[in-house]
């Protein structure tokens, strides 16, 4: 049983109809992607799961259990369209967020302390939110989303704004919170950090669920049971008895890179093995295709 | 929990305008205002400020007048005789006199011509002393052609002497020194004011919900608070700093009108003043303090001054709770200031409506326009105030605020679904189509 569950949400505006039926389960302490083009309906499901919207129909359960308004307090969410006030202070204006998530103020003040010297940014407290860049600005959202602890953090489109440096540090910021035992609902287009992070994820196309499960599961489902080999030599490839065929051989970088089809049921250990015969091997690897190829083909196809 | 966040958010909206630096300034500034407004006429009553021994030139051809010119302190009528106007006129620089009058000679009919020149202007006072004081020459002149015996006591005897009082009585049979002239100031000034704090506050709240919403801080905080508790949390919080502006705008008033008025030696004006409080306009206290003050001060008197504060305390606050959620709900269905325009239309409307209705409340408090105008929740703020002071019955009170209090409740439920989806609504601007449907979402 995961953190939320959802079992056949639908959610309607009139006539259009945002969420149709889905159905998906999102796993305590992993990194949950939430896939899926503009105007899907996922920014409806986060909605839905931070009781901003009710569903029309279906069950949304929060640890095994219905959904209960003070479950706002165990959710961080920080939002794709997001602002603070501008003439506020950002010291005031982060306890002002903290308590509105059931936080004391004297808590608050603590933990904001806290992060503030981790991100290095102390002399910003009695600064007003005008004076503050975009990438400034965008920290302090990301602390004020995670300041109160929250069980379930929900972060739409997070990196948007961010330098590298500072997109490196959110994602350090990321994993430990996940290493804290924290879920992570990531909506992102970005789908390097989709690999490098999530460890499952949902697709949602139209209103509709599409697929949903682990990321590794769902690549090798949808790879075409490639391995790529990198080999030193001037002579094409000897796939001598290996259970392979050639689907192409070039040279690559001063070596020469071949790639395989693998029959079915073949094990790498076999079909190195048989390679190494023949070869003088650099590298061989599973060619997992990437996940911006599986959105793109499953958003085209459905 | 919900109720610890309500009061959370109305203490920001609380403290971010109490702390702005126009916020201290009006709240500081416009009592000083007020009480210059009340003190300043009666100072310019008492030291009626003119240079005193002022000398106006008559040259009279008909030969009667010039023994009825009564000079005062401020202005002396002097004869010349031997120059003509022109002259006179030549050399009015080097004579000094403020102003000259001629008066012509008696023509057939025995009347006489008056002219008058002078630099600066010449004030209402003056004119009218220069024509009554002729109009009475030539008038006793001619009562003298006919000749009547004992002429002076017949004059005397038929000169009339008619004091008028106007009283209001109640089924006690208690009787009230009416001055209707006092209770339609009162009734415009306190319908117009809140009018006008209904307006301000209530845009007030819909520029916070309109910048929420451009500054996408919305998103954050609907995650954490139920959009209709943050939805009444801003009008409650507006509403508290306009309570508090109302408390301080009228201690500090009627503490500077007492002091300002004991240092000026005014003691009288300045009670008079602080019992009318900031009700009253200021030529009325000025005309009737010269004149008859003492029907003036029962009138002033009889005028129930603390159930016109509750009532405009009362009223302001819920005609004020009223349209601002209706404030909030088109603030929350459009992305600028600038698409409020049609939208809004609503709302000004009634408020409009019930300026005009007061205008013809504070002649005809009881007339039947006037009366379903103060129980029309749309209208009644402005127009129960324009009737208030002339007395009003408990019941109709009680209705019309039943009544204000209900559409309130049911305007905020409207306007909280309207709320709840505009705030996350952005691009098209929505037609009335539109909003009519998200009442259903």
């Amino acid at each position: 049983m995961g953190i939320i569950t959802c079992s056949n949400i639908t959610k309607k505006f009139g006539k259009f109809t945002a969420l149709n039926s889905v159905s998906l389960d999102i796993p305590k302490g992993e990194i949950f992607g939430l896939l899926g083009p503009n105007g899907a309906g996922k920014t409806t499901l986060i909605r839905i799961i931070n009781q901003i919207t009710l569903p029309d129909s279906g069950e949304l359960l929060f640890n095994g259990a219905p959904i209960r308004p003070d479950a706002v307090e165990c959710i961080g969410y920080l939002p794709e369209e997001r602002g603070l006030y501008k003439k506020m202070k950002v010291g005031e204006q982060a306890i002002y967020l903290a308590r509105l998530k059931g936080m004391s103020t004297k808590e608050a003040t603590a933990q904001l302390k806290e992060w503030f010297v981790k991100f290095g940014i102390q002399g910003w407290w009695d600064k007003k939110v005008e004076e503050l860049s975009k990438g400034m600005a965008q920290k302090i959202q990301f602390i004020t989303t995670v300041m109160h602890k929250p069980q379930l953090l929900i972060l739409d489109e997070p990196f948007s704004g961010f330098d590298p440096v500072n997109v490196n540090l959110i994602r350090k910021e990321i994993l430990a919170l996940k290493e804290a035992g924290t879920t992570i609902i990531l909506s992102t287009h970005n789908m390097e950090s989709v690999e490098e992070l999530c460890d499952s994820i949902a697709l949602i196309n139209k209103s509709n669920l599409v697929i949903t499960g682990k990321v590794d599961d769902i690549r090798r489902q949808y790879g075409n049971n490639h391995v790529e080999v990198i080999y030193r030599g001037i002579q094409p490839v000897d796939v001598a008895m290996a259970p392979v065929t050639v689907v192409s051989d070039e040279e690559f970088k001063g070596n020469r890179r071949a790639v395989l089809d693998v029959q079915k049921g073949a094990t790498s250990a076999r079909i190195l093995g048989e390679l190494i015969k023949g070869n003088d091997i650099v590298s061989y690897q599973e060619l997992m295709p990437r996940m911006n190829d599986i959105f793109i083909k499953l958003v085209t196809n459905s | 929990m919900g109720k610890s966040k309500i009061s959370v958010i109305i203490a920001r909206e609380f403290a971010i305008r109490v702390k702005k630096k126009s916020f201290i300034l009006t709240t500081l500034l416009t009592p000083l205002l007020f009480a210059a407004l009340m003190v300043v006429p009666s100072l310019i009553a008492v030291y009626s400020g003119n240079e005193e021994g002022q000398q106006v030139a008559v040259v009279d051809e008909s030969g009667i007048v010039m023994p009825y010119m009564q000079s005062d302190a401020e202005f002396e009528f002097v004869a010349v005789e031997g120059q003509g106007m022109d002259e006179l006129k030549k050399d009015f620089d080097n004579l000094g006199y403020f102003a000259l009058v001629g008066i012509s000679p008696l023509d057939s009919a025995k009347n006489v011509s008056v002219v008058t020149y002078s630099k600066k202007q010449m004030n209402m006072d003056l004119k009218g002393r220069i024509t009554r004081n002729v109009e009475e020459a030539v008038e006793e002149y001619k009562l003298k052609g006919y000749d009547i015996p004992q002429l002076a006591q017949i004059m005397e005897e038929i000169q009339p002497q008619v004091s008028m009082m106007t009283y209001t009585f109640d089924e006690k049979g208690e009787e009230k020194v009416s001055k209707v002239e006092i209770f339609m100031a009162i009734g415009y000034i306190a319908s117009f004011l809140i009018y006008m704090f209904i307006f301000m506050f209530g845009s007030m709240v819909m520029r916070s919900v309109i910048e929420e919403k451009t500054t996408r801080i919305i998103e954050v905080i609907v995650s954490s608070v139920k959009p209709f508790q943050i939805m009444m949390g801003k009008i409650l919080g507006v509403a508290s700093v306009a309570l508090t502006q109302f408390f301080i705008w009228i201690v500090f008033t009627l503490l500077i009108v007492t002091v300002a008025g004991s240092a000026l030696g005014l003691n009288d004006a300045a009670q008079t003043m602080a019992v009318a409080s900031s009700e009253i306009p200021v030529e009325e206290i000025t005309k009737v303090v010269e004149s008859d003050g003492d029907g003036f001060l029962q009138a002033l008197k009889g005028v129930n001054y603390i159930q016109i504060i509750v009532c405009f305390v009362v009223y302001f606050a819920l005609g004020y709770l009223l349209y601002s959620s209706m404030f909030a709900a088109v603030g929350a269905a459009v992305d600028n200031e600038a698409d409020t325009q049609q939208l809004i239309f609503p709302i000004t409307m009634p408020l409009i409506i019930g300026l005009f209705l007061m205008l013809h409340t504070f002649q005809y408090p009881d007339s039947a326009l006037s009366f379903w105008g103060s129980v029309i929740p749309f209208t009644s703020p402005m127009v129960m105030m324009a009737r208030i002071a002339y007395g009003v019955p408990a019941w109709e009170l009680a209705l019309s605020i039943g009544v204000l209090v209900l559409t309130f409740v049911a305007m905020a439920y409207l306007s909280g679904k309207i709320y709840r989806v505009g705030i996350l609504m952005y691009g098209k601007k929505p037609g009335w189509k539109e909003i009519y449907k998200w009442l259903k979402y």
